[in-house]
């Protein structure tokens, strides 16, 4: 009796949780509102299916409840029933899924036009490298990393003389112009999360893994840490700022290239190859 | 409909070879210490599960006390925190979980459901519990050890987890290295026991116990025992290569790497291999947990609904579907770990997928409640209050299946609330329920209602409190695994308060379970008889001699079965419930 009206109450709560609790996702900040839609439509499927089935399972302990003299119904199978069922279930599966995939197709594919930004992790802190103006990363290697040369850019690289390096310190963007986002780590994995972009991807010693985003919006947004990396997991944050395009400008005039930083890069980085 | 009436006497084939005397143990020590019978060894691996269980249950109280109330505790560093994280996970899913429904339920219950006087192999059955309490006893170890136990959370993800950015893995601590024999060793412990599951369902049922005829809870523990055969050794070989990273400098997971500011020695290894591997093993084993649970909630449904399960043949099929799919959507907890981003077009498929016999499952349970005969005993209690934690948790895997969706709530407190509900909350409703429902066997007493009543009540009220709403808090882009979020922007309403709430729901659940624990031991003395079939249930188990039954199972005469495991309520029988054992014919029988 009471675990019907529990089995009631759980549902109503939790709609009652869902609609009007506070908790709900943080505004979005760039181009991927097709996730935020996929994940509304999978609330309402799930939700819908959800409220049946425990609606119905109170129905039947109120109904079919033990009394004296009931007896059950014998009732095997029934194979329309289940048929149905199945048929249902799949088209609410399907439902799902498609706008699921077609919304994962434009995840994975980077637009052409899309400008290459490297974030670069280490324990416990983020880096970040730009192309500089011939629009090129040179390449990098983690075997390639010593104290002047912190993300381990390849000098004998001519792409990689001009790329802007921004080491431990916030990453500015320009609103509305593509990104294609390219993680590296040179220690364990990381995982670059920005709540408000809604894409992440893990950051893997070894290989560069990518997302992409355009961002929509001006302002300040954390960077958090989503794949634990150790003891200082909790406390590598940063900061990406999105820009106007003048303001972006400026940012990026204040900012050391590669060449700068390594002074010759010729010279050093040839003994730094020989010495390996 | 089906009534078709069958053929009188329903058909069992003669006995094709004589029965051989069992040896009996004439010691205490080969009794009740090295024992060989299976009944033995299932509540020796059962109270070791529950013992290290509640190890768990105390870490995940102080990881709630540092979520809830963050700065409070000065003792829980960081470094603790993970430590924490790390051991409460393994724990539960490994040798909780797996050990508690295979090594417990499993041992129990498999020769007493197909009518076999024990496992095939009882040495071997011997050896596997003492190989699994080693394993155990190591990893308890590790607390003790220089540098703690490893805190490089239950996946044990490389490079990190051998690195000294981590708890338990700096250079000289053995955290991560009693980890991984424990792990080893437990996989070792848990194959000379699951040969014996598989075979003594294969080799040695009763006469006329056809496969079709098994109890679906034979069926969920068989088919998880197949699939953790094949899915462990997964494990165990990145376990051993692991270890060699660890401790011989090879670079099986290692790529070249530098370690604050110091280059290492390692080069051209795969971090995401490894994952590969664990996941490989870690999405079977979800449904390792899964299936039993689904088996024995269904006959928790069917025997105090009065009713048979509704669409047997159908449900053995989900099982089996269940079991082969789990093999193939491994990388559904990888779409953002770098692998190549055109799987997650497959992995999301099958996936989903899955969703179907999943569903089909969850239909069947509650069409055996319709028109039933519903006696809400505490394992009827708590069956139900799996089904509504289960349909919560399997749902909330819709979201994180399907591809895109995945990726704002990947390694968000979402995912944390979601396998807590599917693979926590619900399994654990139905061990409560099957403890319950088989206590009456196991020790001869009824338990306690009073204490059943309220450990229910504030299991279920309290679990679904913590993990309803922890997935609002991921859903606001909380990450997981962090000790103290602080107060980032993105978190335009504090979810500080209600975390605090989720930390009160989690004591006063764990209180329960105290309650229930208390239970368990008072009515061994203080319950009042129960009888040999106190649920008047059909499955062979509760028509044995003697209750307990005694080493042997069945006494003189090995029961021969005429029927399924489901006549409950036959139009026509005498009573509500013909035992399996019971040659009486009647107009209606199972669906053939």
């Amino acid at each position: 009796m009471w675990i019907g009206l529990l089995l009631v109450a759980v549902v109503v709560g939790s709609i009652l949780f869902h609609m009007f609790s506070p908790w709900w996702w943080t505004p979005i900040a760039s181009n991927w509102g097709y996730i935020d839609t996929t994940l509304v439509i999978t609330f309402w499927i799930t939700g819908a299916v959800f409220a049946a089935v425990v609606l119905f399972m109170a129905y039947c302990v109120f109904r079919f409840r033990h009394k004296e003299g009931r007896v059950a119904a014998y009732e095997p199978e029934n194979k329309k029933l289940e048929l149905w069922l199945t048929i249902i279930t799949g088209i609410g599966v399907a439902a799902m899924l498609a706008p699921g995939l077609i919304v994962w197709g434009q995840f994975v594919t980077v637009p052409d036009e899309a400008t290459e930004v490297e974030v670069v992790a280490a324990q416990w802190q983020w880096s970040y490298r730009l192309p500089g103006e011939d629009g090129k990363l040179g390449q990098a290697d983690n075997r390639l990393i010593s104290g002047d040369n912190p993300l381990g850019i390849d000098p004998r690289d001519p792409n990689g003389a001009d790329d802007v390096v921004v080491e431990a310190d916030d990453l500015h963007l320009p609103i509305d112009k593509p990104v294609h986002v390219l993680l590296r780590s040179i220690d364990v994995l990381h995982d670059f999360y920005v709540p408000e972009f809604r894409a992440k991807m893990d950051m893997v010693p070894g290989s560069i893994t990518y997302f992409w985003f355009t961002p929509t919006r001006t302002g300040e947004f954390e960077v958090l840490c989503a794949e634990l990396c150790g003891v200082g997991h909790g406390i590598m944050r940063g900061f990406v700022l999105i820009d106007s395009e003048e303001d972006y400008q400026v940012w990026l005039s204040e900012q050391s290239t590669y060449s700068d930083l390594a002074g010759d890069p010729t010279e050093s980085g040839e003994t730094k190859l020989a010495s390996q | 409909m089906v009534d078709v009436p069958t053929p009188l006497p329903p058909d069992v084939p003669p006995a094709e070879v004589p029965e051989v005397e069992l040896y009996h143990a004439k010691s205490y020590w080969t009794k009740y210490i090295f024992a060989q019978d299976a009944k033995v060894i299932a509540i020796q691996y059962s109270c070791t599960a529950i013992a290290i269980g509640l190890v768990a249950l105390v870490l995940s109280w102080l990881m709630r006390l540092q979520l809830g109330f963050p700065d409070l505790f000065d003792f829980i560093t960081p470094e603790a925190y993970y430590q924490f994280v790390t051991m409460h996970g393994m724990i539960m899913v490994v040798y909780l979980l797996t050990a508690l429904f295979l090594g417990g339920f499993g041992n129990y219950l498999i020769p007493l459901m197909v009518g076999a006087r024990d496992m095939v192999f009882p040495y071997v059955n011997m050896l596997s519990f003492w190989v699994y309490l080693l394993a155990v006893l190591v990893l308890v170890a590790s607390f003790f050890v220089p540098g703690g136990p490893t805190g490089a959370g239950w996946t044990l993800y490389p490079p990190q987890a051998i690195l000294s950015g981590t708890p338990g893995s700096a250079e000289g601590d053995l955290g991560i290295i009693l980890m991984l024999v424990s792990l080893i060793l437990f996989i070792i412990g848990f194959t000379m026991g699951g040969l014996n599951y598989v075979v003594t369902v294969l080799q040695g049922r009763a006469r006329g116990m056809t496969l079709m005829r098994m109890p679906l809870t034979v069926w969920g523990i068989f088919t998880a025992t197949v699939m953790a055969l094949l899915a462990f050794p997964a494990l165990l070989v990145a376990s051993v290569m692991m270890l060699f990273d660890r401790l011989l400098g090879t670079s099986f997971f290692m790529p070249s790497l530098v370690e604050f500011g110091e280059q290492l020695q390692y080069g051209g290894g795969s971090p995401i291999l490894f994952q590969h591997l664990f996941w490989f093993f870690g999405h079977p084993e979800v449904y390792i947990v899964a299936l039993p649970a689904f088996g024995i909630v269904s006959d928790l449904i069917s025997v105090h609904a009065r009713k048979n399960i509704f669409g047997y043949r159908m449900m053995v099929w989900a099982i089996v579907g269940i079991g082969a799919l789990s093999f193939i959507v491994w990388a559904h907890h990888m779409y953002v770990s770098g692998m190549h981003p055109y799987f997650g077009f497959f992995f999301a498929t099958t996936t989903l997928i899955i969703a179907i016999p999943t569903a089909i499952k969850v239909y069947n349970w509650v069409l055996t409640l319709w028109r039933g005969d519903i006696h809400l005993t505490i394992p009827m209690l708590f069956a139900l209050g799996f089904i509504v934690t289960f349909v919560n948790g399997g749902l909330t895997g819709l979201f994180l299946g399907n591809v895109v969706v995945d990726v704002p709530l990947s390694d968000t407190m979402f995912v944390v609330a979601h396998f807590h509900m599917v693979m926590g909350v619900a399994p654990i409703m139905v061990i409560m329920g099957a403890i319950y429902h088989w206590y009456p066997k196991m020790t001869g007493r009824m338990y306690n209602e009073a204490m059943g009543q309220f450990h229910f009540w504030v299991t279920f009220v309290g679990a679904y409190a913590i993990f309803f709403p922890m997935h609002y808090v991921g859903l606001v882009g909380v990450p997981r695994r962090y000790p103290e979020l602080g107060d980032p922007a993105f978190v335009t309403q504090s979810v500080d308060g209600l975390n605090a709430f989720i930390s009160l729901a989690a004591f006063a659940v764990g209180f329960a379970q105290i309650v229930f624990l208390f239970n368990i031991y008072w009515s061994l003395r203080n319950g009042r008889d129960a009888g040999g079939n106190p649920w008047r249930a059909t499955t062979l188990e509760w028509q044995t001699a003697d209750t307990p039954p005694g080493h042997g199972n069945f006494g003189d005469e090995l029961p021969v079965v005429y029927r399924w495991a489901y006549d409950y309520s036959v139009p026509g029988a005498p009573e509500d419930f013909i035992a399996q054992n019971d040659p009486t014919p009647v107009s209606q029988a199972e669906p053939t």
